[in-house]
């Protein structure tokens, strides 16, 4: 069987990412002592030798004579010294390692956890960020960090590691050397004093160091090492395309609800997947009670959630209420072979009572297999309790309102009523009470209404004593009748407000991508997702782009931005180097005051970072909010795709439009160019060659011609060079105070002497206002209008020009007496390269079609006809700005 | 043509075609033409030789047109005038602000420039002696010792402002003066930004001195440069 070319692809980009990553290898041990510092540091001093670039970046101090001989001549990056709670931490110093640049930086401790202030929470985080850079790097872990093996190690030695590391970073080493020491070396060592034990940890230490833990532990290392060996394989195998069949890929599904017991359900399953080499879905289902878990469980639900993540499971959050029938749908969706779930701690009534999900799911699954995993009772984690939010006494106040108005009811017309329709009116009113209130209160109605009917309407009246054996089923009917209708009613409106919320975040989602999608251009876009992240979110949101060197910035700052400065500014900038998430409420700069989330496009490239300052003291740490900000990034990283996608379409849409432009240009004016220089050639070449056989004046003439033919040349490489700025990206607009006579004045002077001995009449009021306008790019609309004119009538016909003030703009026009456009081509005048049919001369027609864009970057209008009384007119209006009537207002005109 | 007491200049030209026709059309003037062909070789011909006017191509090879005449304005007050191609108008207001004298767009005539120099080695010339108190063109007659100004004979009455703006342009006549260069002068510093101001009474004052303001005589405008009084 053929690899599969996506497959292949993916292994492409790894190893392409390797490439400029850094190569990370583990000195992998079961237990402290087995040697990794020492096997490491020899590794690198044979690099050393061989003339790598080698820097120790931190190794642990802990007194060994033979590891201190060994760092001898090796070069030592300085540690740096944190103050904490009155101790000094030494920690790795990662931005000196980072501007050192080695190739090879040795690194002790993958798993340890950094002091408060420092960038990283973690070091395997530092290690990512070196690699990132790419430098090699060398570090030592022991089996029992290992994230997914957590909880087995504490479980098989009774000792607690709170530092971990997840399984991913080792996945990604390129090398793991397994440093191996049976175990009753290690108790030798230990026994010499050569294995460092802190102080304090000296008791932990005796229930370690035992031969069952250290041989339990050897055989986890070995099996983990065997692993990564066994995929290393793997991948050998796909690239070289080595016979055997491609696995099918498996898809394991997780199961995880409020139990304590969750996490350790997620870390058996990631040993599973592993396995299995299966895919993993961790899913949750919350039911309409769901809001009312206390918030401590809530956050064991999304803890687990935030683990599974971290061991490379994809987590989804489900909804409904019954748990086994969404989570066997979502599988079939999914295509799930396996479902993984915890095996239920609940007492045995409360099993057959609520109907037990297990038995549920296996009498559904059909093909699909289930998997009952069994969890220890955890010492520490305290069952999930489920206990009702404590109800306003309001609640029950109304429940005993509404009895007793009921009572009242009855009472009224008790007389006329049968006891069963008594019986009804109290149901209604317990209906009621269960559509407002909490469990509590519904219940307590209940019980209340069956004991004031029993009070009031049976006899004997006025005690609790019933005189007939039939009362009794009665009030257990009633009792159980109401139970359920309260219980029903309250479930459905638990329901609908669940709905509500989901709806709301749909709705939230869709407001935000349509409003993006509507948003014209990338800046309008950018507002657009910052207003609605602060609407979102709560706080200030900004979002910041980077710019042609990478620097990331605010752009089209919203109210509330510019918190993002200086500090904040450089957190956005490792977000959006790393496009990893960082900031207030997350692993990495912690301190900052804001959360920084990239938003990576559909390339895995970040194309910017969504800056959150939450208000007050609150962080993100409700992965639902959490979820909801990812979403949230990922619409904007799509619509900052989309608009750049427009950006880089209309681009490639301009530029096919300039190429055209340029060919139709070229083939257009080839002839324009080549007749002025065939007459300058022959002119020139004539008074060369027969100098001395021309009289003065003959060699006058002809001189004179290849001048004249010079001028024109030039006009028509100006118009040119005008239409081809126009066209290629527009007219950079130079607006100054102008006056339009001054324009025109300017325009007849430079044609003075194309135009000598014409009629020429000038129309300008006195007191026409200044206009706001590019004053060059204006004559060039004059020059061009006027030399049409001259072009297109007889010598001696006149020309006028005339200005007139509107309100908003001033308007001017430019006649001739010539025979005027062809009818019906007026508006063709602006079309690029049409040439009136009467021309005289030669012109290449573009002239009006550089008048058009001229007048259009100013937001002018240009138009053309036919005067009634022959001739043509062009009339462009240019638009008054503010301010322009005042100008002559300021200096009084005191005369001398 | 050539002889000692032909006035030196420098020509500042990557271009070898237009080094060329100018080396003929100025020695046949009597000018005695020295040639850099860039910016750091025309300071240096610029300080051996002390001409009497420089000709600086603003599109140099090395240097900013615009630092070759900060630099030789460190030290030299020798005329420069510039040369450079329609549409570049902002290089050359910043030649001109930078201490350039006057400028010709390519492609010129020799007819303008030889009108240019000669305007620009008469000031030179003119700074060191006295001033002429009293400038005559055509019809026009601005007498600067009395303040009066004359069109055909008869008095023509100017507000303080327009007369300040005439004066400048007559001090300068057939140079080219730059708006900010004329709002400095005539209402201060703090006003080189308000060319309004100049436009409405540049407006005001050709209505005044000018037959027909659309097609001045006197004062030509230099289309996103400034103004130029024609010279007397």
């Amino acid at each position: 069987m053929r690899p599969d070319p996506d497959q292949l692809l993916a292994r492409v980009q790894e190893q392409e990412n390797k490439r400029t990553r850094g190569r990370l290898k583990i000195f992998f041990g079961m237990a402290p002592g087995v040697g990794k510092t020492f096997a490491m540091l020899n590794a690198a001093r044979r690099l050393k030798e061989a003339g790598v670039n080698v820097v120790v970046g931190y190794v642990e101090p802990h007194g060994r004579p033979e590891t201190e001989a060994l760092l001898e001549g090796l070069e030592m990056l300085p540690v740096r010294a944190i103050e904490y709670r009155g101790t000094t931490l030494r920690e790795f110093d990662l931005d000196r390692a980072l501007s050192r640049r080695p190739a090879l930086a040795l690194v002790d401790e993958l798993a340890h956890s950094n002091a408060a202030g420092m960038r990283h929470a973690k070091r395997w985080q530092d290690i990512d960020e070196l690699l990132q850079a790419g430098i090699d790097v060398y570090t030592t872990v022991n089996v029992q960090h290992l994230e997914s093996l957590n909880d087995v190690v504490s479980r098989v030695t009774g000792v607690a590691v709170r530092e971990t590391v997840p399984d991913s970073v080792i996945e990604q080493a390129d090398e793991i050397e397994l440093i191996d020491l049976p175990p009753e070396a290690l108790l030798q060592r230990l026994a010499e004093g050569k294995v460092y034990v802190p102080e304090q940890a000296k008791h932990a230490a005796a229930r370690f160091f035992r031969k069952g833990n250290l041989i339990a532990l050897r055989e986890l290392a070995l099996r983990r090492t065997a692993e990564s060996v066994d995929v290393q394989m793997r991948g050998y195998r796909q690239d070289h395309s080595v016979e055997e069949t491609w696995p099918v890929v498996e898809r394991l599904m997780v199961c995880i609800g409020p139990s304590p017991f969750s996490k350790e359900l997620v870390r058996a399953a990631k040993r599973m997947a592993n396995q299995l080499r299966a895919e993993w879905v961790v899913a949750n289902v919350q039911t309409p009670r769901w809001g009312q878990l206390p918030e401590g469980v809530r956050s064991r639900v999304y803890e687990a959630l935030r683990l599974a993540e971290q061991l490379g499971a994809e987590t989804v959050t489900l909804s409904g209420s019954n748990i086994s029938a969404e989570v066997l749908n979502y599988a079939r969706a999914r295509n799930a072979s396996k479902i993984l779930i915890g095996k239920p701690a609940a007492p045995l009534w409360k099993r057959l009572w609520a109907g037990y999900i297990l038995d549920k799911l296996v009498e559904g699954s059909g093909e699909i297999d289930i998997y009952a995993v069994s969890t220890r009772k955890a010492e520490s984690a305290a069952p999930a309790k489920v206990r009702p939010k404590i109800t306003p006494w309001r609640q029950y106040g109304v429940a005993l309102l509404v009895i007793a108005a009921c009572t009242i009811v009855g009472l009224v017309f008790h007389p006329h009523l049968h006891l069963a329709n008594v019986v009804m009116v109290y149901l209604l009113g317990v209906v009621a009470v269960a559509m407002r209130s909490d469990r509590g209160p519904c219940i307590f109605a209940c019980l209340l209404s069956v004991a004031t009917f029993d009070f009031f309407f049976t006899t004997p009246y006025h005690t609790l004593v019933v005189d007939h054996a039939q009362y009794v089923i009665t009030f257990v009917v009633m009792l159980a009748v109401s139970l359920t209708i309260s219980g029903l009613t309250f479930r459905v409106r638990n329901q609908a407000a669940f709905a509500v919320e989901r709806e709301h975040r749909t709705e939230t989602l869709y407001r935000i991508s349509r409003s993006m999608a509507s948003a014209a251009g990338q800046p309008e876009m950018v507002k657009a997702a910052a207003r609605h992240a602060t609407e979102t979110f709560g706080g200030d949101a900004a979002i910041l782009l980077p710019d042609e060197t990478s620097r990331v910035a605010v752009v089209a700052p919203v109210p509330g931005s510019e918190w993002v400065d200086g500090r904040e500014a450089a957190v956005a900038q490792w977000v959006y180097d790393h496009g990893k998430r960082a900031g207030r409420g997350s692993d990495t700069l912690a301190a900052a005051a804001g959360l920084y989330t990239p938003l990576i496009g559909s390339q895995g490239r970040a194309l910017g970072v969504l800056a959150i300052r939450p208000p007050g003291d609150m962080l993100f740490e409700d992965p639902e909010r959490v979820h909801l900000l990812e979403a949230f990034a990922s619409q904007t990283a799509l619509a900052l795709e989309r608009t750049q996608l427009a950006e880089v379409a209309k681009n490639a849409e301009v530029e096919v439009q300039a190429e055209r432009t340029r060919s139709a240009l070229l083939s257009a004016v080839s002839h324009d160019l080549r007749t002025p220089l065939a007459t300058i050639q022959g002119a020139v070449s004539g008074v060369l060659e027969q100098g001395t056989r021309l009289t003065p004046e003959q060699q006058r003439d002809l001189l004179q011609t290849a001048h004249d033919e010079t001028e024109h040349l030039n006009r028509l490489v100006h118009n040119l060079l005008e239409l081809t700025r126009a066209e290629s990206g527009g007219l950079h607009l130079r607006k100054d105070w102008q006056s339009l006579e001054e324009i025109v004045g300017s325009a007849l002077t430079r044609l003075e002497h194309r135009l000598l001995g014409r009629p020429l009449t000038v129309d300008i009021p006195a007191d026409l206002p200044l206009l706001f306008v590019d004053g060059l790019l204006v004559e060039q609309v004059l020059l061009n209008l006027l030399e049409n004119a001259d072009r297109y009538s007889p010598a001696d016909a006149a020309i006028v020009i005339r200005a007139r003030a509107t309100p908003a703009s001033i308007a001017v026009e430019v006649c001739d007496n010539g025979p005027g456009f062809a009818p019906g081509e007026e508006h063709r005048a602006f079309e690029k390269f049409y040439r009136g049919s009467s021309a005289k001369g030669r012109g290449a027609g573009i002239g009006l079609t550089i008048c058009a864009a001229i007048v259009e970057a100013h937001e002018g209008q240009i138009e053309a006809g036919n005067r009634p009384e022959g001739g043509a007119w062009v009339r462009f209006t240019l638009p008054l700005t503010e301010g322009a009537a005042t100008a002559a207002a300021q200096e009084p005109m005191n005369r001398v | 043509m050539k002889g000692s007491n032909a006035p030196p200049v420098v020509l500042i030209e990557d271009d070898r075609e237009i080094r060329h026709w100018l080396r003929v059309v100025l020695e046949a003037e009597g000018y005695r033409l020295f040639f850099a062909e860039n910016g750091e070789q025309g300071l240096t011909e610029t300080a051996a030789r002390q001409p009497d006017l420089v000709l600086l191509d603003l599109g140099l090879p090395d240097l900013d047109g615009v630092d070759v005449i900060r630099r030789i304005r460190e030290w030299s007050k020798v005329p420069i005038l510039v040369i450079s191609a329609r549409g570049q108008e902002q290089d050359k207001v910043d030649a001109l602000d930078a201490g350039a004298d006057d400028y010709v767009s390519k492609p010129f005539g020799t007819k303008e420039l030889l009108a240019r120099m000669r305007v620009a080695l008469r000031h030179a010339a003119l700074q060191d002696g006295a001033e002429s108190a009293v400038y005559e063109s055509g019809k026009l007659r601005v007498d600067l010792a009395a303040r009066l100004v004359y069109l055909d004979g008869n008095e023509v009455h100017l507000t303080p402002n327009e007369y300040k703006l005439l004066a400048a342009l007559v001090r300068h006549a057939g140079k080219v003066l730059t708006h900010r260069h004329l709002l400095k002068e005539v209402w201060g510093p703090n006003f080189v930004e308000h060319t309004n101001y100049l436009r409405v009474h540049m407006s005001q004052l050709r209505r005044k001195i000018e037959t027909e303001p659309a097609r001045p005589r006197y004062i030509l405008t230099e289309s996103g440069v400034g103004y130029r009084l024609q010279a007397n």
